[in-house]
């Protein structure tokens, strides 16, 4: 199963290094990984996505508690959560099709945020499944290169993670 | 009160009550080393640095001080792994300070640098990189709390140059709060009333002891719960020296080489209680098939062991020493008396035996326990990695606390020569054996030379069979003794060795010699090496095969 988690950490150098050691050591996957600081200072927070059972999920947050960077693991997959990803798509466009593709656009709820002479930008935001589908419907144009921020997720209703 | 780095980092030392350094000094900290020179804490200066950090492992686990080390960053970190490593994996105490040439990161690739919290990550238990003096005091506050707090390990220092030179003020923290580091001591009562339920009703109850129970000093209370209630005490190679081996409660060692009854009783128990022991698989043999009768009750202070290897029924996270005392102040099991005696058949029906031909060659068992009666069980025993370390452990009585230091989690050959000066060194009172193989003790022999120099008598007894034995057995055993790279005909004369390095060599070639070397080497005042030519191709036995069940015993080789 794919669990998502929601890691503080101090945000000094070497953390990153830390973590993702950890994953690659004990072989555990990492699908997703954000990171970005919260309003606490010197605090930063990952989001990282793991494909795993439930005893390695187990093992994982026990072992990335070992770390001394690491001041909070939070399961999100447990509790009602929303989560969101960024996605850049480079699509190969002229004026053929430049409108069918701002089509598609305005379905999604996207944005254009990069028009060239033969190429847009598309700018979009959601849930996995959205970007999937959308980089589906945009490949039957070219696309050119694909930029994704990893997933971010946080709890829905006030309960925060600290 | 203003000072330099170097200033901060030995009043630092002098705050933590640290006597030792274990050395091997380079260009830095080379002026932090001789500032020391005029401290009143002993700097000891190794040949090479994976020498340094075995001697202060061998110190930390002799005497339950952290053994602190000082090497230059970059190629003598590089040196230091193994030692770092082998701490690490049997959770040895040890802060190693490493002093870096020029600047506070990598970025100019100067000499001698390197990035070494890289290059130890995954064998520390934590590192901190200081680059500012104004982090100095903290970080090594820090760095001792660490290393010897909840699951003890070694804890690397990586020193910038402007942090060992520039001038600050200096206060030393007292107490410290490291946010994301709060170890469990105290236990969840729930759980521990659960153990004690569990415990009361067991007809078959077994203590499984790890070395988490020389670590918390919990080797008094193990002894009163096992007195107390009559539950018998299997301990891991890391548990031994925890429980006394001649107490009628004892069952020595499980698992690969362990004794036939106390695998037995594993398989055979309804309650095993875990004692800061991890289920390693030289212990549990096929896991599938581990202790498949026994409710198992699993005590230890890190959380991330719990479930590791094994599903556990009662999990209870905290200091091993306070749990067992709790549990001495519940009720246990009430009768145990047909269980014992249980275990005592399996004990007649397959004893632990060699057969010493006196006009035969030495058996080595023979001499490990001969020097067990020729130190009437007082020594502290160190060992490399090998056939000579199952048979100490099978074989000498380890009935005195904190006597034993071997590398167990990372089987560490060459550790157990520099261990033993280490050792010396914190217990100048005791008598110190290292039992070697011919092949681990050439791994760091050089330290000869650091014995010498700092007349340090220890005595080295190499079981020398000109093999490396249990590489030897195993292709032996597994590979049809189809032997490859496992003879050592080249070895060097150890007595010729020990005396060039000007310490006393003496040699054992029949077993009646055997008694008289040990009574010279023990009369001697300075370092000895002994070198016991042994029967070449003498297995340990019993064996438990890979992958086997630990009932699946191997009792001899045909």
């Amino acid at each position: 199963m794919r669990y998502v988690l929601a890691v503080l950490v101090e945000d000094k150098p070497g953390v990153l290094v830390r973590v993702a050691g950890l994953f690659a050591r004990r072989g555990y996957n990492i699908e997703s990984l954000a990171v970005g600081k919260t309003v606490e200072p010197m605090v930063s927070r990952m989001t990282i996505e793991v494909e795993a059972d439930e005893k390695i999920l187990e093992q994982i947050i026990k072992q990335l508690y070992k770390l001394v960077n690491v001041l909070k693991v939070s399961n999100l997959t447990e509790e009602p959560s929303v989560d969101r990803e960024l996605v850049l798509i480079k699509v190969s466009a002229d004026v053929s099709n430049r409108a069918e593709i701002q089509q598609i656009v305005e379905t999604f709820r996207a944005k254009i945020v990069d028009v060239a002479l033969n190429s847009i930008v598309v700018e979009v935001t959601g849930n996995q499944e959205k970007l999937e589908a959308i980089i589906m419907l945009l490949s039957q144009y070219t696309i050119l290169e694909v930029v994704r921020t990893g997933k971010i997720a946080i709890l829905r209703g006030s309960k925060a993670i600290k | 009160m203003k000072m330099s780095g170097i200033q901060m980092v030995v009043e630092s030392l002098r705050n933590e009550l640290v006597d030792t350094i274990f050395c091997s000094p380079g260009g830095t900290p080379g002026d932090m080393v001789s500032y020391l020179s005029e401290s009143d804490i002993r700097l000891v200066m190794y040949c090479h640095e994976q020498g340094a950090s075995h001697a202060a492992d061998g110190y930390a686990r002799s005497t339950g001080k952290p053994g602190v080390v000082f090497c230059t960053s970059g190629l003598g970190l590089t040196s230091l792994v193994t030692g770092i490593a082998t701490a690490y994996a049997d959770s040895v105490p040890m802060v190693v300070f490493a002093g870096r040439g020029m600047s506070a990161s990598s970025v100019y690739d100067a000499e001698v640098d390197m990035d070494i919290s890289s290059i130890t990550l995954p064998s520390t238990k934590h590192s901190i990189v200081v680059r500012s003096i104004l982090d100095l005091p903290r970080s090594i506050r820090e760095a001792f709390h660490l290393a010897t707090t909840g699951r003890s390990g070694p804890v690397v220092l990586d020193l910038a140059f402007n942090a060992q030179t520039d001038t600050g003020i200096y206060r030393y923290p007292k107490n410290i709060d490291i946010r994301g580091y709060n170890p469990v001591y105290n236990s969840h009562q729930g759980q521990v009333s659960k153990a004690a339920k569990v415990l009361a009703k067991a007809k078959k109850p077994l203590i499984y002891a790890g070395g988490g129970i020389i670590y918390s000093g919990a080797h008094e209370e193990l002894r009163q719960l096992a007195e107390k209630f009559n539950i018998p005490v299997t301990t891991t190679l890391m548990g031994l020296s925890g429980f006394p081996t001649e107490h009628p409660l004892a069952l020595g060692m499980l698992g690969m080489h362990g004794t036939y009854w106390a695998n037995m009783a594993v398989n055979e128990a309804d309650v095993i209680i875990a004692a800061g022991a991890r289920f390693d698989d030289r212990v549990t043999g096929r896991k599938s098939d581990f202790a498949t009768k026994a409710t198992i009750i699993h005590i230890d202070i890190d959380p991330a062991e719990i479930g590791k290897n094994i599903c556990v029924d009662i999990p209870i996270v905290g200091d091993v020493k306070q749990v067992l005392l709790q549990l001495l102040q519940k009720t246990g099991p009430q009768d145990t008396q047909s269980w014992l005696s249980q275990i005592n058949a399996w004990r007649s029906s397959a004893p632990m035996r060699y057969f010493q031909d006196p006009e035969g060659q030495i058996c080595p068992q023979f001499v490990i326990e001969q020097i067990y009666e020729q130190t009437k069980g007082t020594a502290l025993i160190t060992t490399e990695v090998g056939q000579h370390q199952m048979w100490t452990a099978q074989f000498y009585k380890f009935n005195k606390y904190r006597s034993f230091m071997s590398s167990g989690g990372l089987g560490t050959m060459g550790y157990g020569f520099p261990a033993s000066l280490g050792v010396q060194l914190g217990c100048p009172d005791d008598v110190v054996f290292c039992i070697a193989g011919d092949g681990s003790f050439q791994m760091n022999i050089r330290e000869l030379a650091t014995a010498v120099r700092y007349n340090l008598p220890v005595k080295v007894a190499v079981i020398n069979n000109q093999h490396l034995g249990l590489v030897r057995q195993w292709q032996e055993m597994f590979f049809q003794s189809r032997y490859s790279s496992v003879v050592l005909q080249s070895a060097p004369d150890f007595v010729k060795l020990a005396e060039a390095y000007g310490a006393l060599g003496l040699r054992a070639e029949t077993p009646s010699e055997v008694i008289p070397v040990l009574q010279k080497a023990l009369s001697a005042p300075g370092p000895v090496v002994i070198d016991f030519r042994v029967k070449a191709e003498e297995n340990v036995l019993p064996m438990v095969p890979p992958n086997c069940s630990i009932s699946e015993m191997v009792m001899t080789v045909e």
